[in-house]
Order: C-alpha cells, then structure tokens, then sequence
C-alpha cells in the first residue's frame, strides 16, 4: 500500500525549500553588487526584481512551512529535486529580463544547463549581453558545481542529519570530515582557494599572453576559473575559449578543469599533504587509463580526416576537445559544426565515450563517474578470476580509494545501477532526437552532452529547436546532475500523492 | 596567385565549408566584439557577421583603426576584411581564423547609452514593497 504524503512531510519540504530559496536569492545580490559598480542600470533592475521574488517565495514558503523537525530521507531527496527546479525558474527571470533569451523556456535551459554545470546555451548575441548577467550565468555554475544544498548548509542550516541527506541527494555520498557542515565548509575552502590561485593565473595570462586590459582581464579569468573549476563550460564570449586564441590560456583552463573533475576528498588527501594518494587512488588510475586509451582512439581518428596538420596541432585542438568533453565541462576552441563536419565518426565516438564516462564521483564533474567506472572493472576481474581459479579458492577483490575497500556485490549492484542508468537516459535523449531528424551519431553526442552535463555541442542546441526537445535536455541535465536517486523520489512522492491512501 | 571570393562570405559559410575555402582570399565582414587583443607587431580581433564571430589576425596598424568593440555599452565598429581563410591555421594552432590583408571600416561604432526602463522600475518598487510588508509581518508573527 502506497502511503499519502503527511502534512508533516509536505512542512517540512516546504521548510528546507524556502530555506534554500532564500540562500540563492542573496547570492543574486552579488551581480547587483557589480551593475552597481560598473554602471550597468536595467540589469541591476533586473537583478533586484528576480532577488525580490525569490526572498518573497523563500520567506513566505518557510515562514507557513515552519518546522524544528528534521528531514527524513525522502523529504530530503524531494528537497534537493525540487529545490534545482525552483532554483531553475528563478535563476531564469534576471536572463528572460535581460532580452537576451527568445523564451522563458530558453532562459531556464540556460538556468538548469547553468545550475547542472552543463554549459549548453541558448542565448542570443551573447557578445552584448552585460557583465552582471554574464557574471550570474558563471556564478550558476559555481553555485550548482558546489551544491545548491551545501550553499544552503553551510550558511543557513543548522548541522544534522537532514543535512546530510540534503548533502547525498546532491550526488555527494563521501564526507571529507566526520561532521557534514564542517565538510560542506572544507569544499568551499578548497573552491575560494583554487578560485584565487586559478583567476590570478588567467588574470595574469589574458594580461601578458592574451591581450586583454587588466579589468577586462580579471573579470574574463574570473568567469571562466568559476565555469572551468566547476567542469560546466560557459564563456562570457559567443565563441567560448576560441575567442583567446592563446595556446597558455587554453594550458591553464586543462589544468583548471583537471583539477575539478578530481574528487573532493582526492583534493583533501593532497592537502594533507598524502601524494601517495595520486598513484595509488582507483579513480585517479581509471581516469588517467580511460583519459590515454580514448584520446588514442579520438586522434586516430582525427588523423584519419587529417584535419589538422602535425602532431602538435592535432594535440592543442584535439586534446583540448576532448579533455573538455572527459571532465564534462564543454569548453571548445573550434565550433560547434566543427564536431560533424571535420571530425568523422571515429573521433566522435571517442569523445562521445569520454563524455559519457566522465569525472570523478564527489566533483563537480557529470557522467557515470570514475569511480564506478573502476568498481565494475574491478568486479569483472573478479568474476573472471572465478572462472580461471580452482573453484574452491576464495576468491577477494579489494581496491583503493582513500583507504583499502574489499570489493562486495552491494557496491557493484549500486555502481551497474547508475551506470545502467546513464546509458538509457543517453541512449533516451538520442531517440528523442532522432525523432526530430537528427542523424543518430550526432542526437548520441548532443543527449550524452546534456546528461552528463558536458556541455560541447555539435549543432544540435539552437533557440530553433523544438520545445519538446528543449525540455527533454533539461530533464537530462537534471537528473544527470543528481545522479538520479532524488529525481525518482520526487517521482515516487508525486505518485503516492496522487495514489496513496 | 591565391584565388579571391570577390562578395562577402558569411561566417556559417565558412565554417560549413571549411574545406573549400581553406587557404584562399575571402572577403568577410562584421562587428568587431569583445577587446583588440594586440600581440607584439599584430592583433587579434574578432569579428560577429551576426552568426558567429571569426578571429581576423591583423597587424597593429590595422588594428588601430578599430575605435569601438562591441559590448553590453558599445556597438562594435563595422569592418570588411579581405584575408585569407584558415580551416586550421598551422600558425596559430590550429584555430580557424582569417588572416587579413586588408581591412576597411564601413560603419563606425557608438558608445551605446542606457536608459532606465520605467516598467522595471515601478515592477522592482511594487516587489520592495510586498517584500518589505512581507517580512514585517513575519516580525510580528511568529510562532
């Protein structure tokens, strides 16, 4: 029997949600801030107008909603699903106001493809479109990168263990310390310091290596240190990375977006200064194997279209492609049509491949993850192992990842779940695509772009495509980003909603 | 002798035909956006026909008759350029770009001015206003 949600359930989701609202509507104040600065009126206008609706509906939710009870796991995986939607809409309004966006419908593709670290766009003449707006569609991607929910815990919440299922509905399951405030905390004090270290080093670069004046220059290496770090992919230029031209700036953004496709507590061991970590570590071995064989594969088969001449431009252009696409963050220094019409089918699969593997678990990177990615491998080595071995032997499996783990069928039972369910929601999107006339090569490399939340383009996301198609991506930058779990609660709420007794 | 495409080639067709433009004389033109980043004895500028925008390789002297680039407070100025088309330039590694040989002003740029939009204004000072009552009310009531 399907229970219907209590009053209690819907308070205290109700609760949280405002809770979170309000967190995301002060951050808004932060373009505000510099429309001030810099002169900018209407959008400062348009900031203050999206900040006022969200406090109105983060106060009033929490204010009606108001609870001391702690979230219980399906309230809070409701929470986290529906505060990303909620975020979405509002998120949207300072970009549908701006004039740069045909839709409401395109500005929250933006928004969600923002927020989900995807970098998918749908703006129009994004070459005048103003610095505040240009500065909350990378501040989307810093907040979404880092966890609208961690955002919420670390300023507004209280530490318990409704944070921590806010913490895991977000995709996160490790906590770096033992208490999950203080290791919501820890990745913002590892994002502020990489932000410093990365935005000097663009700043510096666009100054001396690029061209830009200082001011220009800081605001550029901001932007993109905030939309790299969090492997999501926008630019405050229409042709993204291209437009620098600048073979040490595409060097830094490789190390840049390296780094946030690294696992958060990969990140902490190093700061503890554990180095061994890096050798030993089974995401950072399945990363660095899975980056050397596909990249093999993707320059074959750019040297088979003999696109680009010599080793070193095949490397600079195609390397930058296709680390792009494996840390799922979408930055490209050649266009969109580029991927079809020069490419060729076999560079194409290996990027679709390193798309749809991508980063590490408890990044900011999307796709099926590193780490589960090992644990399969590992399983099968065992399963192998059984059959060559005398079928008495006892047969372990264990692997690294932090500390020493022994592999047990729970682990691969959840790794081949998720996995399973990033191939068919690829494989979906791709469906969806073709139905609308796309070769199927091409709607594969779009659909396993917008689920894993990588963000390259090979044409296909245009303010022309059709609605269903629009809403289908944002559906699969959704639950690409959330990794599922909370997507089916707020599905299964909905249902003993409407069903339960 | 490179052969020259005498009328203005778009940058969506350069790009879908990469191939059979490369390494011959076309004649683009567009908004300068962005910054002129200048590099030693040349610049880069990039230039939006409305599409795309396409990196045109210039020299400084070229350069310097740019006077406004396009952005939220500018209209960009309006440049035809005659150069020639890489599909990857062995240059500059590998970028699509265009490398100019010529490059004439058409439309000189503005600085744009912003005016206040009332509708916004009054919508921003209604919402203050909800907001404002909003909190007062949960001042006072509460649980």
């Amino acid at each position: 029997m399907i229970l219907k949600p209590r009053l209690q359930d819907i308070r205290n989701i109700g609760y949280y949600l405002g809770k979170i609202m309000i967190g995301l509507g002060l951050t808004m104040l932060m373009p505000v801030a510099l429309g001030i600065c810099i002169g900018e009126i209407n959008p400062v206008l348009d900031f203050i107008i999206a900040t006022e609706i969200t406090l109105i509906f983060g106060l009033i939710l929490s204010r009606l909603c108001y609870t001391e009870s702690d979230l219980n796991w399906q309230q809070g995986m409701v929470v986290v699903s529906l505060s990303w939607l909620a975020a979405m809409l509002v998120s949207a309004i300072p970009l549908y106001l701006s004039g740069h966006w045909k839709s409401f419908l395109d500005a929250c593709f933006e928004a969600m493809s923002g927020l989900a670290t995807t970098g998918l766009i749908l703006v129009q003449d994004l070459d005048h479109l103003s610095r505040s707006h240009n500065l909350w569609r990378h501040l989307t991607m810093f907040i979404g990168g880092q966890g609208m929910a961690i955002v919420a815990l670390s300023l507004l919440l209280r530490g318990s263990a409704g944070a921590f299922r806010l913490y895991v509905g977000e995709a996160r399951e490790e906590k770096l310390l033992p208490n999950v405030i203080h290791t919501a905390r820890f990745i913002w004090l590892i994002s502020i310091v990489y932000l410093i270290i990365g935005t000097t080093a663009l700043g510096v670069a666009g100054i001396f290596s690029v061209g830009l004046k200082p001011a220009a220059s800081f605001f550029h290496a901001a932007c993109i240190f905030m939309a790299g770090f969090d492997t999501a992919g926008f630019a405050p230029n229409s042709q993204n990375i291209l437009y620098y031209h600048s073979w040490l700036y595409e060097g830094i953004i490789i190390l840049i977006i390296v780094a946030g496709a690294l696992n958060f507590n990969f990140h902490y061991q190093l700061w503890k200064g554990n180095f061994r970590e890096a050798r030993k570590n089974i995401e950072t071995r399945a990363f660095f194997i899975s980056v050397l064989l596909i990249f093999f594969v993707a320059a074959v088969g750019l040297q088979q279209t003999a696109v680009y001449e010599g080793a070193m431009m095949l490397f600079r252009k195609g390397f930058f492609q296709f680390i792009s696409g494996h840390t799922t963050t979408g930055y490209a220094t050649i266009y969109a049509q580029q991927f079809i019409r020069e490419w060729g089918n076999l560079a194409l699969v290996g990027l679709i491949t390193a798309m749809a593997l991508g980063g590490c678990a408890c990044s900011t990177a999307g796709g099926i993850k590193m780490l589960r990615v090992g644990i399969i491998a590992k399983a099968l080595k065992e399963d192998v192992k059984r059959i060559i071995l005398p079928e008495k032997a006892v047969v372990t499996q264990k692997f690294h990842h932090i500390k020493e783990v022994f592999l047990d069928d729970r682990m691969v039972r959840s790794a081949a779940l998720i996995t399973i369910a990033y191939i068919v929601l690829y494989f979906t999107g791709a469906i969806i695509g073709m139905c609308y006339g796309h070769p199927f090569l091409y709607s594969l490399f779009e659909s396993t772009s917008a689920a894993a939340n990588v963000g390259l383009s090979c044409g296909i996301t245009d303010a022309a495509m059709p609605s269903a198609l629009k809403i289908t991506y944002i559906f699969q930058m959704w639950a690409g980003r959330l990794e599922f779990m909370s997507v089916f609660t707020l599905l299964g709420f909905l249902v003993a909603a409407v069903r339960g007794k | 002798m490179l052969p020259v495409f005498a009328q203005s080639v778009s940058s969506s067709e350069l790009i879908n035909n990469a191939k059979q433009y490369d390494g011959k004389v076309v004649s683009y033109q567009g908004e300068v956006i962005g910054e002129v980043m200048p590099r030693g004895d040349f610049a880069w500028a990039n230039i939006n026909d409305g599409k795309n925008a396409v990196g045109i390789w210039m020299t400084a002297a070229q350069a310097s008759e740019i006077s406004f680039a396009g952005s939220y407070k500018a209209k960009g100025d309006w440049f035809e350029v005659e150069g020639v088309f890489n599909r990857s330039c062995p240059q500059h590694g590998g970028d699509l770009d265009i490398h100019a040989r010529s490059v004439i002003k058409k439309i000189a740029g503005r600085a744009v001015a912003e005016k206040l939009n009332p509708d916004k204004k009054q919508l921003a000072i209604i919402l203050a206003v909800i907001l404002a009552v909003i909190w007062i009310l949960m001042l006072f009531i509460r649980r």
